[in-house]
């Protein structure tokens, strides 16, 4: 029994985090709103440091790890806001055609997007949308009968406005095959649905680390009435109740990754109160941000906005708390 | 750019893991094993009654001679040295399995924190071993009538009294939690007649047979005679009475004012089972009687009780390793505190109308009474309102004013 990130894990997340406070900051996620909805270089970078290709193999230029080795990453990329599909890739695409794509292609397919020259889009059912899917060169989309690996080529793509300017998104129209259906199609589509809830939820998490971050520091130096507004009880308790959501919320996000890696018959459980208590504790902090902020936050100018939008995004991405708390219902009271 | 590769530390020895060892794994069927053969088949009477304590002690004494009463303490003072992991698992098999709730939990979980980190080795060699037995039976005197959240305002006072070589105590406590059963309170006393706030208090533990002490039990909202308030009339107590150093109270009471808040009162042992008791609840009375508001938010409590439960895990493993929660108990007191209360609502919901029966069908309904002692929790071991402050200020770093 050890529930704690090892040296390791904890290493490799510093590592990302360092990376993007440096190449990622609020000006460069403010910045992808107006350009292509990337950090320019970023993704080279990633590659370069194995981040894309951690749960590829070893033999097509991985490192051959787990999801719980990759979770707290994920955290980082919500912390940053990222606006590369990070989740999407490294989460999602790159186990699920580890794990369930078995044509020759496969190993190329993997090598391409660890190495970062090949970029893919996650199309999982209840989403509205794909992820820079104009960038992508393969494509992983759900229909009705599982989850198929889909050519750009053979794909139609119809942009959608995201309230989130930097989420480049597109509606995807295809025709499913038995050409492109993968073998165990729907096992694989509804393991993909759970890592994509598991890792949607660890980045909702750092989102609401950085919102809470920003809103502490804002209450601490905004005066009013001649003293911090942050002294008041009524800030003070918003916060705390905040962090509470927040910090109870993570757990259960930890520990639905470690189900995923060790083959837990209750993984699918674990993804959806992973997903659930991260989406409401990011709701949380996203009001009490907002709210503590008052009319600065209520601006295009303060940061904020940036990582609140994304939250609602995300919320709602990858099955909402109100459709994982069914799916937990489910599973506990038949 | 760096791999990741190049970061790996080498300390391969650590990993995440939710399993338990071979050994773990024995003790807990040691435990259960004991629990299914010496729990009582019927629910003893509650605790926080005359007739029911009396029926708990025997409990308590049961427990003792067997070892179970103090598992984590060492094995001269009646323990198993058990480590904390083994003391998580102690405690879900002992709500798992329905044992009496533990009247003796004030002195074993609040007072020995502090004993074993404050006491002199003869006050660890005499209150420890007598405490595990149930002989002494302690109660907790902080607050006074105008002394609740405020606890610093309190003005209980201990005058010297040089020729008997001890202390002189004079004030009152109250809201003394099964104070009307108990042999001895522990609490603070100010020592020093010119001092404010959380300087110059001492910290005491007190007989009540002591001569000029008066203990008046009172009615709790669950309507048993839980409370008490006593009285001190110039009281006397010797100096080997007092726990740490004189005027250093406040610091000795704090810590275990933590332990109260953070892991050691409410092992998540007890929420889990509560929470599988509740899934019990609306499975055996059937899934189309709860409506489906209801329904989630059993959902809504399930799902907190294994939050719940992950958290301490993370907590232990932590501490295991060097790493002390500090402030951060004021997050599980908050958590813990409010599931339980989201439990009972949601279990009371269940059972509708027959939610205000005290006896459903010639049973007791101990959902009521549970609901009832839950809303205690938000209040009692320093408000929920004391710990966001706590939380804002020593957590999030806000400004005090």
């Amino acid at each position: 029994m050890r529930f704690a990130f090892t040296d390791d894990q904890l290493a490799f997340a510093d590592a990302v985090r360092e990376l993007l406070a440096d190449q990622c900051d609020a000006a460069r996620v403010r910045a992808a709103w107006d350009g292509d909805g990337r950090v320019p270089g970023l993704w080279d970078r990633l590659a370069e440091m194995g981040v894309l290709g951690m749960l590829a193999p070893e033999g097509t230029g991985g490192l051959g790890m787990a999801d719980v080795d990759l979770v707290a990453i994920l955290a980082e990329g919500g912390r940053a806001a990222i606006p590369d599909p990070l989740a999407a890739t490294a989460a999602v695409a790159v186990p699920t055609i580890r794990d369930h794509a078995q044509s020759d292609d496969a190993e190329r397919w993997l090598a391409e997007i660890s190495a970062g020259t090949a970029r893919v889009g996650v199309g999982l059912s209840g989403n509205v949308g794909v992820l820079h899917a104009a960038d992508a060169a393969i494509f992983l989309l759900e229909a009705d009968d599982g989850l198929h690996l889909v050519d750009a080529d053979v794909v139609e793509l119809q942009p959608l406005d995201s309230v989130d300017g930097a989420r480049r998104l597109s509606a995807v129209t295809w025709t499913p095959s038995a050409a492109t259906r993968l073998p165990s199609a729907e096992l694989a589509a509804s393991q993909a649905r759970d890592r994509a809830a598991v890792a949607t939820a660890a980045e909702l998490c750092g989102l609401a680390d950085t919102m809470l971050a920003m809103t502490v520091a804002y209450v601490s130096e905004r005066r009013q009435f001649g003293v911090p507004i942050g002294s008041f009880q009524a800030v003070k308790h918003q916060l705390a109740d905040a962090l509470v959501e927040l910090e109870f919320a993570k757990p259960l996000v930890w520990r639905a990754a470690l189900s995923r890696s060790t083959g837990d018959p209750s993984a699918s459980m674990h993804a959806s109160m992973a997903k659930a208590a991260a989406s409401d504790a990011a709701h949380t902090v996203g009001l009490a941000a907002l709210q503590c902020h008052g009319a600065i936050g209520y601006t295009v100018e303060c940061d904020l906005h940036l990582w609140l939008k994304r939250s609602w995004a995300l919320r709602a991405q990858d099955g909402d708390a109100a459709a994982h708390r069914r799916l937990v219902e489910a599973a506990l009271l038949g | 750019m760096r791999r990741l590769h190049a970061y790996l530390t080498g300390r391969q020895n650590l990993r995440v893991d939710l399993t338990w060892t071979p050994e773990q794994d024995a003790f807990r069927d040691e435990c259960r094993t004991w629990l299914q053969r010496n729990v009582p088949s019927e629910p003893l009477p509650s605790g926080d009654t005359r007739e029911g304590f009396a029926r708990h002690l025997d409990w308590e004494r049961q427990l003792f001679a067997d070892r179970w009463a103090v598992v984590s303490w060492p094995e001269a003072y009646g323990g198993r040295d058990a480590s904390l992991w083994e003391w998580l698992i102690f405690e879900e098999e002992y709500y798992r399995a329905g044992a009496p709730q533990r009247v003796t939990q004030n002195g074993i979980f609040l007072l020995a924190p502090t004993i074993f980190e404050f006491g002199t080795r003869t006050q660890q060699d005499y209150y420890l071993p007598r405490m595990a037995a149930a002989e002494d039976l302690w109660c907790q005197g902080w607050s006074e009538p105008n002394a609740g959240s405020d606890l610093a305002s309190l003005t209980s006072k201990a005058v010297r009294d040089e020729a008997a070589g001890g202390w002189r105590l004079s004030g009152q406590k109250t809201w003394t939690t099964r104070g009307a059963f108990c042999t001895h309170l522990f609490g603070l006393f100010r020592t020093d007649p010119d001092s404010v706030r959380h300087h110059g208090l001492t910290y005491f533990m007190v007989p009540l047979e002591t001569e000029g002490v008066t203990v008046r039990g009172f009615g709790r909202l669950d309507g048993d005679e839980g409370f008490a308030e006593v009285f001190f009339d110039e009281a006397f107590v010797s100096d080997d009475l007092i726990l740490g150093a004189v005027g250093s109270g406040w610091s000795v009471a704090m810590a275990t004012t933590s332990s109260e808040r953070g892991l050691t009162l409410r092992s998540p042992g007890r929420f889990q089972a509560t929470a599988a008791r509740l899934v019990r609840l609306v499975r055996d009375r059937g899934l189309d009687t709860a409506d489906p508001s209801t329904r989630e938010a059993i959902v809504r409590a399930w799902m907190a009780a294994e939050a719940y439960s992950l958290y301490t895990l993370a907590d232990v493993s932590g501490m295991v390793e060097g790493r002390s929660p500090g402030f951060r108990s004021s997050l599980n007191k908050i958590f813990w505190s409010e599931l339980d209360v989201d439990l009972h609502t949601a279990a009371l919901a269940v059972l509708g109308g027959e939610g205000e029966l005290e006896t459903i069908g010639g049973t007791e309904n101990p959902w009521l009474k549970g609901y009832q002692f839950s809303l205690s929790g938000p209040i009692y071991a320093g408000t929920n309102e004391i710990q966001r402050n706590i939380i804002a200020e020593r957590v999030l770093g806000l400004p005090r004013k």
